[in-house]
């Protein structure tokens, strides 16, 4: 960057946030989101440059310059539209994208040290308005396609994905139907990411934009199961297989079963989807802990660690074997959780879970690792230091560390080729698998990943089918 | 869209009933082995059934449940005519069956019906079914009219010898496997003491022993791993794996530990209903 004059850059623009100490017992938004003037005296420090650099590092390529251009200016619904050309989930986005990596990290005012709140600006734009129409809702615009003859697509699986892809084929006129395993559309975004951080008014937005554009969800339907993808693949013109993520890894570590230990997975999904935050009003118990550790430092084991401390823990740990500047979750996610209380235990990693007579958790032995030579990954890899064991008194245990491929619909589905790692294996460009009109995106494809990406694969397998089913 | 119910028999008067249901989906694609995930009511808790049978061609399934908790209670209060919300599957992956020679089907308790379709199975198979049932006592004997249709033999013990043979299955079992040199496998359905006591009598006897394991399931389609069980010292999956293991492998103590993790969360929720059902 060549400025000849040094220009000052105003400060970043703070999101009024609810206190840490009262949010840490709710299960209430935890950022407020900005006020129009926030918005526009934030989206007034963006330099507006040439060659935006922001837009590259997004996977879907928002023309963020240009929407937070008319933010600046107040016009905050040509903003929507602009943003919508590209993003069909923007609320959802502003809110879990790890923006410090993707846009706001190549922005140029970061080398000042405070990029533009590009997300903190989408989400702004997302809530601020209110659509007009379902068309509207999930188009940005109002001149939604015609019906498309009779041409009519399949998406399993109703997570960002899929709500994507659906998205794309049903404002092109095609009639789309979602066949979803749970009983509840939505996918990661209802059962993995916890209402605090994404409000479950703020997905059933957009469902129910769908809903009204004539996408229809049929619930409790399994690909490979209830329905096969065979068979979806006769009825309907194109199919879209977005089932997401599978089973839980798991640390390898003796008393892994005890009573008490548990993945993140069926935590949150015990409090996201079975509302156990609310029992015995909703029949779903969550395992109660007083002193919970939880193991792994992505977005998932902050929501488990912040939503412990919510259902009412006295202590909550995050176990990590690298340290604070390795944590691959959103920097935001670890202050937030960091203020409410969670404790960090840095270069440790877990030996074995302890429990009693009755296989009940008690505690956990950690070894303090040190940070040694680079390992492949590029970063300096943990090695154990010799006689460092501890225990740490726990009695709820949360494992954070990913997940493998769903293996359901896989086996279930014959002539659909995999990768090595055993995931879905699609032409790059399409989106399309081995079986002709079948396409896949998301976690089924990539290994557990990000919201926005599993938008990006939906949204180019999106258009593809658009475009073959002659829609453009 | 909610899962008509058809026909509702009561087995054990407000303990266990039989419900057929309108599920052409899943009727069309179940085998023996597999289970369903279901859901009473918009608060309510997923919960696991093994499908007891299937009519493919008029489109039903049959469940069959013991009330032991929130969610089996409002399956109970449930009548013919009604709907239940959520119905999920067929998930697991199905029984093993091949046909091979005599086969020893063991139920327990509501085990029983879940026996009865893996009973249907052999014997369509081809294969010489034995059955072998137990209760407490007779009235808590279930299924034995639809099992007979599916076995060759049928041999039943009561623990109070009020019906059948005095003692328990392991002990028919046992008397068979002494004399009957056929048997190339047991399977065994039904309570996790009964089905630990078959895998240690067979285990001399060196036969095959299947056992269909009820673990506690959330989503019931391979996201969660509340289901794991340790099966010949692995962690196993047993909506995914299972739910049926090699029986001489399962850790049946861990299992048992298991799922009583929520006993005390269990017993509020099911005070809670019954206070506001009056029941």
């Amino acid at each position: 960057m060549e400025t000849k004059e040094k220009k000052t850059v105003a400060p970043r623009t703070d999101m009024p946030c609810q206190p840490a100490d009262v949010r840490a017992r709710n299960f209430d938004e935890v950022a407020l989101g900005y006020t129009k003037e926030m918005a526009m005296q934030e989206a007034a420090r963006c330099l507006q440059c040439k060659n935006p650099r922001c837009v590259k590092g997004c996977p879907v390529e928002v023309p963020i310059r240009d929407f937070i251009g008319e933010v600046a200016r107040g016009n905050f619904d040509v903003a929507y539209r602009i943003i919508k050309t590209t993003n069909s989930l923007p609320a959802v986005c502003g809110r879990v994208c790890p923006q410090e990596n993707q846009c706001e990290g190549n922005c140029v005012l970061k080398a000042k040290g405070q990029p533009v709140a590009i997300g903190r600006l989408e989400r702004f734009v997302a809530d601020n308005h209110i659509a007009s129409s379902a068309c509207e809702q999930v188009t940005g615009t109002n001149s939604c396609a015609v019906p498309l003859g009779n041409k009519k697509m399949a998406c399993i699986g109703s997570g960002p994905a899929s709500l994507t892809c659906a998205g794309v084929c049903a404002a092109a006129g095609i009639k789309v139907d979602v066949f979803e395993a749970l009983h509840e559309p939505g996918g990661v975004l209802i059962y993995g990411i916890p209402a605090f951080r994404l409000p479950k008014n703020v997905v059933a937005t957009e469902v129910n934009g769908l809903r009204q554009t004539g996408v229809d969800f049929h619930l409790n339907h399994v690909g490979g199961r209830t329905v096969s993808v065979t068979e979806l693949a006769r009825e309907y013109d194109a199919v879209f297989i977005g089932v997401g993520a599978g089973l839980p890894v798991f640390l390898g570590v003796p008393g892994e079963n005890l009573v008490g230990v548990f993945s993140a997975n069926e935590y949150l999904t015990r409090v996201n989807l079975g509302r156990a935050y609310d029992f015995p009003n909703h029949d779903t118990p969550a395992f109660l802990g007083k002193n919970v550790t939880v193991f792994g430092a992505g977005n998932v084991a902050m929501d488990a660690a912040r939503t412990a401390l919510r259902m009412g823990a006295e202590s909550v740990h995050i176990v990590y074997r690298r340290t604070r500047a390795e944590m691959p979750a959103r920097h935001e996610e670890v202050e937030h959780a960091e203020e409410e209380g969670v404790k960090f235990a840095m270069l440790s990693a877990p030996l074995r879970f302890n429990g009693d007579d009755e296989m009940r958790l008690v505690s956990v032995t950690l070894q303090k690792m040190e940070l040694g030579e680079p390992d492949a990954s590029g970063r300096r890899r943990p090695v154990p230091v010799p006689g460092s064991e501890y225990d740490l008194p726990t009695d709820l245990a949360i494992v954070a560390l990913g997940t493998r491929s769903n293996p359901i619909l896989l086996e279930a589905t014959e002539g659909l080729d995999k990768t090595e790692r055993g995931y879905i294996k699609v032409n790059e460009e399409t989106g399309e698998t081995s079986l002709p009109n079948v396409f896949a995106g998301g976690d089924i494809v990539t290994g557990a990943a990000t919201v926005i990406l599993a938008m990006g694969a939906g949204r180019r397998a999106g258009q593809e089918i658009v475009r073959r089913l002659g829609g453009m | 869209m909610p899962t008509p119910i058809l026909e509702k028999e009561s087995l054990i008067p407000g303990r266990t009933s039989k419900l057929v249901l309108h599920a052409p989906q899943i009727a069309r694609n179940a085998h023996p082995g597999h289970f369903v995930m279901l859901r009473m009511s918009p608060d309510g808790e997923r919960i696991p059934l093994t499908i007891a049978d299937t009519d493919p061609e008029k489109g039903t399934i049959v469940i069959v449940y013991l009330v032991m908790g929130t969610s089996t209670a409002l399956l109970e209060d449930l009548k013919a005519g009604d709907s239940i919300l959520d119905v999920c599957g067929p998930l697991g992956k199905p029984t093993h069956i091949e046909k091979k020679g005599t086969v020893v089907c063991v139920g327990g308790g509501t085990g029983i019906a879940a026996m009865h379709h893996i009973a249907k199975g052999h014997w369509r198979a081809g294969n010489r079914v034995v059955g072998v049932i137990g209760a407490r006592t007779k009235d808590l004997l279930l299924f034995e009219k639809e099992l007979s249709s599916f076995a060759h033999e049928l041999l039943i013990s009561t623990d109070d010898g009020s019906y059948g043979r005095k003692g328990l299955v392991t002990d028919l079992l046992r008397e068979r496997l002494e004399t009957d040199k056929d048997v190339f496998e047991v399977v065994a359905v039904g309570p996790v003491p009964m089905m630990a006591a078959v895998a240690e009598t067979t285990r001399s006897f060196g036969v095959r022993t299947t056992v269909s394991l009820n673990p506690i399931m959330v989503d019931g389609i391979g996201m969660c791993g509340a289901c794991r069980v340790t099966v010949g010292g692995k962690t196993k999956f047993a909506c995914v794996d299972g739910p049926e293991f090699d029986g001489h492998q399962v850790d049946f103590a861990e299992l048992r530990r298991r799922l009583g993790a929520f006993r005390e969360q269990e017993k509020i929720s099911l005070d809670q209903y019954r206070s506001q059902h009056g029941n």
